[in-house]
């Protein structure tokens, strides 16, 4: 099936149109306590796909009959801002936005200890000022460290990547052109860098065998992403001491 | 959500035993009737145990978008209206709602089984758009399946009207099919403590740790996946769920 704009080739010579290995991520950038006014906030980029996340709360929720009485309720909200694609796309919500921050809510909800925090909320905002696929991932990856920074209670990070099978070889991080052309494209998430998934979405046709290669290679990416999470949190607080 | 009999329902499948005598990884009685309703193009209805979904699809003649000037279009839809359970509201569809719709497009678009550049009639100018909408009448769980092979017998039963291109308008003379090349199928996994199953009642839903819907199609290979709850799965459990929705989508893709 040939698309209007889609490339030859996404692989040449062995090397992705962006000059990566089949098993490279882009250059990661992590930041903690980006944002001064939220209680903690997150910042993840993969290469040119940038997410910055903010937690508010523990606070009241209102209206009184959405608390539970047992624990707090988790809010998630996933938008994309208008200028973040090259055609803009509508501000507020969508079916594809409700989705995400639904199934981001649902990873973040393993790590929590809401029990702590009876009729409370906790809001966390993921906004992608610029997006070039996997998106969902670079997000939850900074609301992951937006929630470790706002001192929530929470039994490990969550992290997340992208792999996905592109001129059908399997590959992490998928970018660009990658997403729009390539065959299959996946987003996993685990707990604490172990095969623990607490995100798995998949679009494409791929084996079985194929699915169980990319999957493996996903688990690895997010223990990566782990370590570097729990790096940026223990510099930036070590920082403070001083 | 009610869940008095949550610890009951997980004691119960802890054990390897449901509620209704069903061994985990056994369907309830299904049924799909096609032509259910008449003023649509192509219907379904498909009954799992008490469950009930009622699928219709709709044609519309649409402009094609700049980026595709040669493909019809594809939209599925899913209302939980309030008549098929007490935790269903008025309103606009949820989040529930929209990740059912979403997780069955996928599982039908990804598989390639409607062929976009048929549905074509001018390039630029005019082309079918696939209007597939899922009413949940009676929700007693595993929704996705029953929708997902709602859609999919509704599709296969469509019939395509006639495009008047001189008046712009569609004439309503029913004949040939939609052209649809793959069967695809969804099959939702649920684990509960570290047991898994399929084809869960609303109350074994209401005790799941978390599910894992997997698209198959007719030659084995896989086309969507769609992990919800807010549990986890580890891959060796991941595995397992895949391969059990191989087999049960094999089972579920006959009744087409």
């Amino acid at each position: 099936m040939s698309k209007i704009g889609a490339p030859e080739k996404l692989i040449v010579n062995g090397k992705r149109l962006d000059g990566r290995e089949l098993k490279d991520f882009r250059p990661i950038v992590l930041e903690s306590g980006n944002l001064k006014r939220a209680l903690g906030s997150g910042l993840f980029n993969f290469g040119s796909t940038h997410a910055i996340a903010a937690v508010y709360g523990p606070r009241n929720l209102h209206p009184k009959w959405m608390q539970d009485p047992s624990r707090a309720v988790l809010r998630c909200t996933y938008t994309m801002a208008p200028f973040s694609t090259t055609e803009r796309s509508r501000p507020g919500h969508s079916r594809r936005s409700t989705e995400i921050s639904k199934v981001v809510k649902e990873a973040l909800s393993q790590v929590i200890f809401f029990e702590e925090f009876p009729k409370a909320v906790i809001d966390i905002f993921i906004e992608i000022v610029q997006a070039n696929a996997s998106t969902r991932c670079a997000g939850l990856n900074a609301a992951a460290i937006a929630l470790a920074d706002a001192g929530i209670p929470m039994r490990d990070l969550v992290s997340c990547c992208s792999v996905g099978k592109i001129d059908g070889k399997i590959a992490l991080d998928m970018a660009g052109l990658e997403d729009n052309f390539g065959d299959v494209d996946i987003a996993v998430a685990t707990v604490g860098g172990t095969d623990k998934v607490v995100l798995l979405q998949l679009d494409g046709i791929l084996s079985k065998e194929e699915f169980f290669e990319a999957i493996d290679l996903a688990v690895d990416g997010c223990a990566k992403i782990n370590d570097m999470q729990k790096k940026v949190l223990v510099e930036k607080y070590r920082g403070e001491e001083k | 959500m009610i869940n008095k009999n949550e610890s009951y329902v997980r004691k119960l499948i802890e054990d390897g035993t449901r509620e209704d005598g069903r061994g985990l990884t056994d369907f309830r009685e299904i049924s799909v009737k096609t032509g259910v309703i008449e003023t649509a193009e192509g219907s379904a209805e498909v009954k799992i145990g008490n469950t009930m979904v009622l699928v219709g699809v709709k044609m519309e003649v649409k402009e094609p978008y700049p980026d595709s000037p040669n493909e019809g279009g594809f939209v599925v839809d899913a209302e939980f209206v309030p008549l098929a359970s007490p935790d269903f509201e008025n309103g606009p569809p949820g989040e529930e709602a929209v990740e059912l719709a979403r997780v069955v497009d996928r599982g039908i678009r990804e598989s390639h089984a409607v062929d976009m550049e048929k549905l074509c009639i001018k390039e630029k100018e005019a082309a079918w758009t696939v209007h597939i909408d899922i009413h949940v009448l009676d929700h007693d769980g595993n929704l996705i399946d029953a929708a997902s092979i709602g859609a999919m017998a509704a599709l296969l039963d469509t019939k395509m009207p006639k495009w008047d291109a001189d008046n712009k308008k569609i004439i309503r003379e029913l004949k040939g099919k939609l052209p649809v090349s793959d069967k695809p199928v969804e099959i939702t996994v649920i684990k509960i403590g570290n047991k898994l199953l399929v084809d869960p009642t609303a109350e074994e839903e209401s005790a799941l740790d978390a599910r894992l819907t997997v698209a198959t199609l007719e030659n084995g290979e896989l086309c969507a996946m769609q992990k919800g709850g807010d549990g986890y799965f580890t891959v060796p459990e991941i595995q397992q769920a895949v391969e059990l929705a191989i087999d049960k989508g094999k089972e579920l893709r006959k009744l087409l």
